[in-house]
């Protein structure tokens, strides 16, 4: 079960602005999801190790060569804010 | 016209080399009809042919056009991932597989609508709009490669690629009557397909017939330098060519198609004529276990969701896509942009997954999953030592109307029952259509080990000869 | 044991954070080549950049490089690790997470000098974020702008155990770790331009206290001189707490090295929380035979921590003159030249120089060239101080001339025996008459001292000596002079 309070922080984890409406209609429906898929944890699952990739695969390397870059102009032709050479954002200090 | 869009992409490819059509007019015939898109099918249609290399001649796919799931990154091309805060996004680079389809010839018709991200099982989660089924217009086409699959069963496109996380070429493929193929985990490069859940991405065809996924497959597949999860594949695809089942061994899973899964008595009906059709084709038919595969759906909505909660944090309105708040803080920035740039149930995933990771509760969900997920691979290997392979309905009903579970997250994540464990194993499956019920198409599934393609097709193809399907109604 | 009454003596403890930049031609995980200088935002592609759709592979030589770091600190390599991703939000993030290694790191364990290394790990820097307006600075600014040129460089990240008791020792350490790591050739190594940066985990407990004091993060001091403050202004701070009767508080600070002020960094929203999970694009990482001895046979012959044992041991140096001369390598290429040098001058029996005897000239030379001038590339050569150490041990210039000596090479370099014969420094030995008549002026200059030696205090012949040196400009050698007054006042007893 998931309450309002921990929908707003897992909300501001995955930054997302919701909307009351919103807050509250995700705690009934993740509650609701999470109730089905919580019967996972009743399995014996005891020393059983976990799979990240089905893949046997190691090592997989990259020799280190330059390759090309991107122009700049193609890069900024989608930035939403061009700044300087760079990608505007409001400043993390700003008030 | 009408004569055209009723050959195969094989027998398009087969004239055009004979001279008998020529592929300026096939691609015209196709890009008309694309265009048109009257199902909401495509995000967006070609102007022309390519000329150059796209369009080269006396290539293996005969420059037969083919129709692009929206999410496959394509240089210059709208690449949206059917979400809004991609919304014309235009990317400076080319996936692997759309690159490698169009240096054997495939030149690209359009781009095609989906789920957003990938996230959904009926196509209503696009944020242009849901794509309808040509089959029935009131009903969704699946997803989340809806786009595409309905594009090929209506003649709008002759062959398509899409994306399978958890059943999301299969499952369209079923409910719009055509041919879906998710090869094992690895044999295509994700290189440039947008991510939903990168562990279970997977590019494969979405086809008329087998051949068609066959032929199309062939040039998918491959170790791309750029894909560190792709890898070598063992041999090559095949062309099918079989007749018969003789000596095949068929395995039922019933811990998926007992009364669980809940598959509907239309699609149950289907699913044992064709098991009958496989035993007259000489296969032997036996019920057999996978005794975890029913916590597959639970282990897939923990894993997706969390590395897609990853996947999509980089749409933050800093380097490309929408921005919203921009002008305020910049906390104010992200969580605006991402708000009103994601859909509900791109949201809904992406605070589930957060959920599943966050600090106190990752064991309980995310690390659970990994276990089972392990089990689940066991139950496959195990299984493949005594079956050739596993069969279920792709789907547990067919098209369902649009709206029909949209307000029921649950409901909606049950569609993806008998699709989820092959995806969670990494094992191939293809689902073929075994006929229709109340007039709607019914999905067959075969799922074979990892790197077992060309038996899996030949397989398909002495079913599909045997069922005779005809999808010629849904291109009226 | 309490310095003054009523107050506590403490015990700090300070554990580093060092992030490394290598010096690999291409980025971590894409083939964008890694710059300093180059215009912003023209090192860029799909992956660096997070572009939808694209992967990271793994950088070869990064691996490489890491192992030898593993390597050189005495770590065990971890047969098998992994990469994650840290999840969070910020500009200079591309993807929103950043790829680097948690439960699984490439090394553990291993040691440096005294101090203990807990693990060493790889992952990717994140890019510059520029800040508008008259300081550049972030505080104040309305608008930052990003570039990625920097983003994805490869960082390993070291992290020691709390074994450094003093904001001194916290500095020697790291010039002993900057030593280390520029020999091994990983990384440029250099704070300025921050492909060296440290973070400082520090706090403090009454002396003998087993327990750990809550402690504090103090972030990015950019030079050594600045680590050595921030750390003490630091524990000034936690003390002045502690003996307030204030508990410290566990936080991040900020120290600005203008004023020598700790601010706490203002905390984000909400408490961290990475959801580390393995990165799904990525494979393990497999340290092989074959990796582990390419690693090995590309490492140098003898790493700074043994260069100072062998300083100390081998050739008898002063531990501490030891240390300094294999951490500030260019100390100990400079004394090892001037030791060959010397070996070759042919002397032998009492005039052999021995290598502290030659090790006691380093200091004075660094002290006229600056010290943070390589003596390389000063105007003296090895050979010449070698030659000038020489002649003191030879008695042919007493030890002061010979500093001067060695201030007229540092400005005009040359053969010191000619400085010696041109400025006629050469030493005034016994036999000369005019220093016996100098002992005579010097014992008539000073009676009283000169009373004093004869009644037995021959501390008192300090001023007799001195006489006679400053006379003789320092040519004389200081032990013979002694002798002669001896000799002199006793005669006249
Ligand atoms: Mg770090
Ligand atoms: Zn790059």
């Amino acid at each position: 079960m998931l309450d309002h309070a921990q929908v707003l922080h897992v909300a501001r984890l995955a930054r997302l602005e919701l909307s009351d409406d919103e807050v509250g209609r995700m705690a009934a429906e993740l509650s609701h999801v999470l109730d089905h898929i919580e019967k996972i944890r009743e399995l014996d699952l005891d020393g059983v190790p976990p799979t990240s990739h089905v893949i046997d695969v190691v090592n997989v390397l990259r020799a280190d060569v330059p390759a090309p870059s991107l122009a700049r102009e193609v890069i900024l032709a989608a930035a939403p804010e061009r700044l300087n050479d760079g990608f505007g954002v409001p400043s993390p200090g700003a008030a | 016209m009408s004569e055209l869009i009723d050959l195969t992409a094989a027998q398009a490819a087969d004239r055009i080399g004979a001279g008998e059509i020529s592929p300026a007019e096939l691609f015209e015939t196709y890009r008309q009809r694309a265009a048109a898109n009257e199902l909401n099918a495509f995000t967006w249609v070609a102007d022309a042919a390519p000329d150059g290399d796209g369009y080269a001649h006396n290539t293996p796919l005969g420059r037969v056009p083919i129709a692009v799931k929206d999410l496959f990154c394509t240089e210059g091309v709208p690449s949206q991932a059917g979400s809004r805060i991609l919304e014309g996004y235009r990317p400076p680079y080319t996936a692997t597989v759309v690159k490698q389809l169009a240096e054997a010839g495939a030149p690209l018709l359009g781009k095609t609508n989906q789920d957003e991200f990938a996230m959904g099982s009926s196509n209503e989660n696009s944020g242009f709009g849901p794509v309808l089924n040509p089959w029935d217009r009131t009903r969704v086409p699946g997803g989340s490669s809806g786009g595409s699959a309905a594009a090929v069963a209506a003649g709008l496109a002759p062959w398509a690629i899409g994306t399978d996380t958890g059943g999301s070429i299969r499952q369209p493929a079923a409910l719009c009557g055509i041919v879906g193929l998710k090869p094992t985990y690895g044999a295509c490069s994700r290189y440039g397909m947008i991510a939903f859940a990168s562990s279970l991405d997977q590019a494969g065809p979405l086809t008329r017939d087998v051949t068609d996924a066959a032929l199309i497959l062939r040039h998918m597949i491959g170790r791309d330098p750029r894909d560190c999860t792709s890898l070598e594949y063992p041999g090559e695809i095949e062309l099918p060519k079989a007749d018969d089942l003789n000596g095949i061994r068929l395995g039922v899973p019933e811990d998926l198609t007992g009364a669980e899964g809940g598959v509907e008595p239309g699609v149950r009906d289907s699913f044992d004529a064709t098991l009958k059709l496989a035993e007259g084709l000489g296969a032997s038919i036996e019920a057999c276990r996978l005794p975890h595969a029913p916590h597959a759906l639970s282990a897939y909505y923990l894993i997706a969701p969390a590395e897609a909660s990853a996947n999509l944090a980089r749409f933050d309105a800093v380097r490309y896509g929408l921005r919203v708040g921009g002008d305020e803080d910049l906390a104010t920035m992200y969580s605006r942009t991402r708000q009103v740039g994601f859909g509900s149930e791109v949201k809904r995933r992406i605070m589930l997954g957060t959920y599943a990771l966050s600090s106190g509760y990752y064991e309980a969900y995310y690390g659970t999953a990994q276990k089972v997920r392990t089990k689940i691979a066991e139950d496959f290997h195990a299984a493949f030592e005594q079956f050739d392979f596993i069969v279920t309905p792709t789907s547990p009903w067919t098209a369902f109307e649009l709206g029909a579970k949209t307000a029921d997250p649950l409901a909606m994540y049950l569609n993806d029952f008998l699709t989820v464990p092959m995806s969670l194993a990494g094992t191939p499956a293809i689902s073929i259509p075994s006929g229709l019920s109340d007039g709607l198409p019914v999905g067959f599934q075969l799922a074979g080990p990892a790197f077992s393609e060309s038996r899996l097709l030949d397989a398909a193809y002495a079913l599909e000869r045997a069922i005779g399907f005809d999808g010629s109604e849904a291109r009226a | 044991m309490n310095a003054t009454a009523g107050k506590v003596e403490y015990e700090p403890v300070i554990g580093l954070e060092i992030h490394v930049q290598l010096s690999t031609r291409t980025k971590m995980f894409c083939g964008c080549a890694l710059s300093w200088g180059d215009p912003p935002n023209t090192h860029t592609c799909p992956t660096c950049l997070g572009l939808p759709g694209a992967l990271p592979v793994v950088n070869e030589r990064a691996i490489h490089y890491g192992i030898m770091i593993g390597l050189a600190l005495g770590c065990e390599i971890a047969e098998r690790s992994l990469f994650h991703r840290k999840n969070y939000f910020y500009p200079d993030l591309p993807k929103g997470y950043q790829i680097s290694q948690y439960d699984v790191p490439l090394c553990r364990g291993g040691r440096l000098g005294e101090v203990r290394i807990h693990r060493v790990h790889l992952e990717e820097d994140a890019a510059k974020l520029n800040h508008l307006g008259t300081s550049g600075r972030i505080h104040g600014s309305e608008r930052s702008w990003v570039d990625f040129n920097r983003g994805g460089t490869p960082l390993v990240e070291i992290v020691t155990e709390p074994d450094i008791r003093s904001p001194a020792q916290a500095r020697e350490w790291l010039i002993l770790l900057r030593t280390t790591l520029r020999q091994l050739g990983v990384s440029d190594v250099d704070m300025s331009q921050g492909s060296l940066r440290c973070d400082a985990n520090v706090s403090i407990r009454p002396a003998g206290r087993p327990e750990f004091g809550t402690k504090t993060e103090l972030k990015n001091m950019n030079s050594f001189a600045f680590l050595e403050s921030g750390v003490r202004a630091e524990i000034e701070r936690q003390k002045r707490l502690l003996d307030g009767g204030e508990p410290v508080v566990q936080e991040t600070m900020h120290f600005d090295p203008r004023t020598g002020n700790l601010t706490p960094l203002r905390s984000k929203e909400e408490a961290h929380d990475y959801r580390y999970f393995p990165e799904p694009d990525l494979v393990p990482l497999l340290a092989t035979e074959e990796m582990l001895a390419a690693a090995s046979a590309d490492m140098p012959r003898e790493l700074p921590a043994e260069r100072a044992s062998r300083f100390e041991h081998a050739l008898g140096l002063h531990a501490d003159t030891a240390r300094l001369f294999a951490f500030r390598a260019e100390l100990g290429d400079y004394f090892e030249r001037a030791l060959a040098a010397a070996g070759e001058d042919g002397r032998d029996g009492d005039h052999r120089l021995e290598p502290a005897e030659l090790s006691n000239w380093i200091g004075p030379l660094v002290e006229r060239i600056g010290s943070e001038t390589d003596p390389a590339t000063s105007k003296v050569t090895p050979e010449s101080l070698a030659a000038l150490a020489t002649m003191v041990k030879a008695k042919e210039v007493s030890r002061d001339a010979a500093r001067e000596v060695l201030t007229l090479l540092v400005q005009e370099g040359g053969d010191p025996r000619a400085i010696v014969e041109r400025e006629g420094l050469g030493a005034i030995s016994g036999e000369d008459d005019g220093l016996a008549e100098l002992v005579d002026r010097a014992i008539a200059a000073d009676p009283a001292a000169a009373d004093q030696v004869r009644g037995g205090n021959r501390r008192a012949i300090g001023p007799l000596v001195g006489y006679v040196m400053r006379e003789t400009k320092g040519r004389a050698d200081g032990g013979e002079v002694t002798r002669l007054i001896l000799a002199r006042l006793e005669a006249n007893a």
